[in-house]
C-alpha cells in the first residue's frame, strides 16, 4: 500500500487527484443537500412537541457534527505532519480549520435560534453549549497561529501542536449531554440504539449530513489546493499550469 | 407535503423567525467561505502570473543595451 501510496506524496500528484475528486465532491454534495433540505423543511412531518421549530435541526446536527469530525480530521493531518514532517499535511490543517470554524459557528448559531425558542434562552452556560464554544475558540487558534509565522514549516509544526492538544475537547463535547445535567437533549442518532426519531424525519437528517460531509470534503479540496500553489508557487509545475508560453 | 400553502410554510407554525434566522446564517456564512475560497484562488494565480511577468521583464532588461 506504502509504494501505491507515495507517489500522491508528490505536490502535483496531489494538486491533480483533488481537483479530479472536486467536481464530483461538489456536485454529490449539492444533490444530496437539496434532497435532504427540501425534504427536512418541506415533506418531513413536524414534531409533536416542537412544531416546525424543530426543522433546525436538519442544519444544527449536520453542522455540529461536521464541526466535530472536521476538527478529528485536522488532528490527524496534524498528527502525520508532525510525526513524518510531511508539509501537505500542514497544509491540509491549514485548509481544514477555518471550514470547521464556519460549521462551529453555524451549530452555535443555528442551536441559539433553537435554544430561544424551546428552551426560552439563547444561551446557557452549560456543558455542551460551552464545550462546543471552546471548539471554535481551537479553531480560531490554530487559524491564528498558522497565519502568525510567515516561515510556514515551523507555522504548520505551532498550529499543529494546538491541534493535537485541542482533540481532548472531543469527547468533552460528544459526552458531555451525559456526564452533565444539562437543558441539550441526548443524542438523537447513536451506534448502539435505536434512533430516538421517526424515520420520516431521520433520512432527511441522514442525506443532509451526508450532503455536509461531502461539502466539507469539496470545500477542504479547494482550499487545499490554494495551500499547494501558494506554497509551491516557485516550482516549475506550478508555474506550468498557469503560465502558458509564448 | 407538510404545508397548505406557501404563506404557511414561511410562517413555519409560528416559528418562522427562528428557523429562517438559522437558515440565513447558515446559507451566508457557507457562502461567504465558498466565495473567499474561489476568490482567493483567483489572487493567487494571477500573483503567480505578475510575479513571472516581473522576472521576464527584468530579464528582457538585462539584455538592452544601455541607451543613456
Amino acid at each position: 500500500m506504502w509504494k501505491w501510496l507515495h507517489p500522491y506524496a508528490k505536490p502535483e500528484k496531489s494538486y491533480n487527484l483533488a481537483g479530479k475528486m472536486l467536481p464530483w465532491f461538489a456536485l454529490f454534495s449539492a444533490i444530496s443537500l437539496t434532497i435532504g433540505m427540501v425534504w427536512g423543511f418541506v415533506f418531513a412531518p413536524a414534531d409533536y412537541q416542537q412544531g416546525d421549530s424543530f426543522r433546525i435541526i436538519y442544519l444544527h446536527v449536520p453542522a455540529a457534527s461536521l464541526s466535530m469530525g472536521a476538527y478529528l480530521s485536522m488532528a490527524i493531518a496534524a498528527f502525520i505532519g508532525l510525526v513524518w514532517q510531511l508539509k501537505m499535511a500542514d497544509m491540509a490543517v491549514a485548509a481544514i480549520a477555518p471550514i470547521g470554524a464556519v460549521f462551529t459557528a453555524i451549530a452555535l448559531f443555528t442551536g441559539a435560534v433553537w435554544g430561544k425558542p424551546m428552551w426560552g434562552a439563547w444561551w446557557v452556560w452549560d456543558a455542551r453549549l460551552t464545550s462546543e464554544l471552546i471548539l471554535l475558540f481551537l479553531y480560531l487558534g490554530v487559524i491564528a497561529i498558522y497565519g502568525a509565522f510567515s516561515d510556514k514549516l515551523l507555522a504548520g509544526r505551532a498550529a499543529g501542536i494546538l491541534a493535537l492538544v485541542g482533540v481532548i475537547n472531543l469527547p468533552v463535547i460528544h459526552y458531555s449531554v451525559e456526564w452533565w445535567n444539562t437543558l441539550h437533549q441526548k443524542a438523537t442518532i447513536s451506534k448502539f440504539d435505536k434512533p430516538s426519531m421517526d424515520t420520516d424525519m431521520l433520512w432527511p437528517l441522514l442525506i443532509n449530513l451526508l450532503g455536509f460531509g461531502l461539502l466539507f470534503g469539496t470545500l477542504t479540496l479547494m482550499r487545499f489546493r490554494n495551500e499547494l500553489i501558494t506554497r509551491e508557487s516557485h516550482r516549475p509545475w506550478v508555474k506550468k499550469l498557469f503560465i502558458e508560453d509564448k | 407535503m407538510q404545508f397548505d400553502s406557501f404563506s404557511a410554510f414561511l410562517a413555519m407554525g409560528g416559528y418562522g423567525f427562528y428557523v429562517w434566522l438559522a437558515v440565513a446564517f447558515s446559507l451566508l456564512s457557507l457562502g461567504s467561505l465558498t466565495v473567499a475560497t474561489i476568490v482567493k484562488r483567483r489572487q493567487i494565480i494571477d500573483e503567480i502570473k505578475n510575479k513571472h511577468q516581473r522576472i521576464e521583464r527584468m530579464r528582457a532588461a538585462e539584455k538592452m543595451e544601455n541607451t543613456l
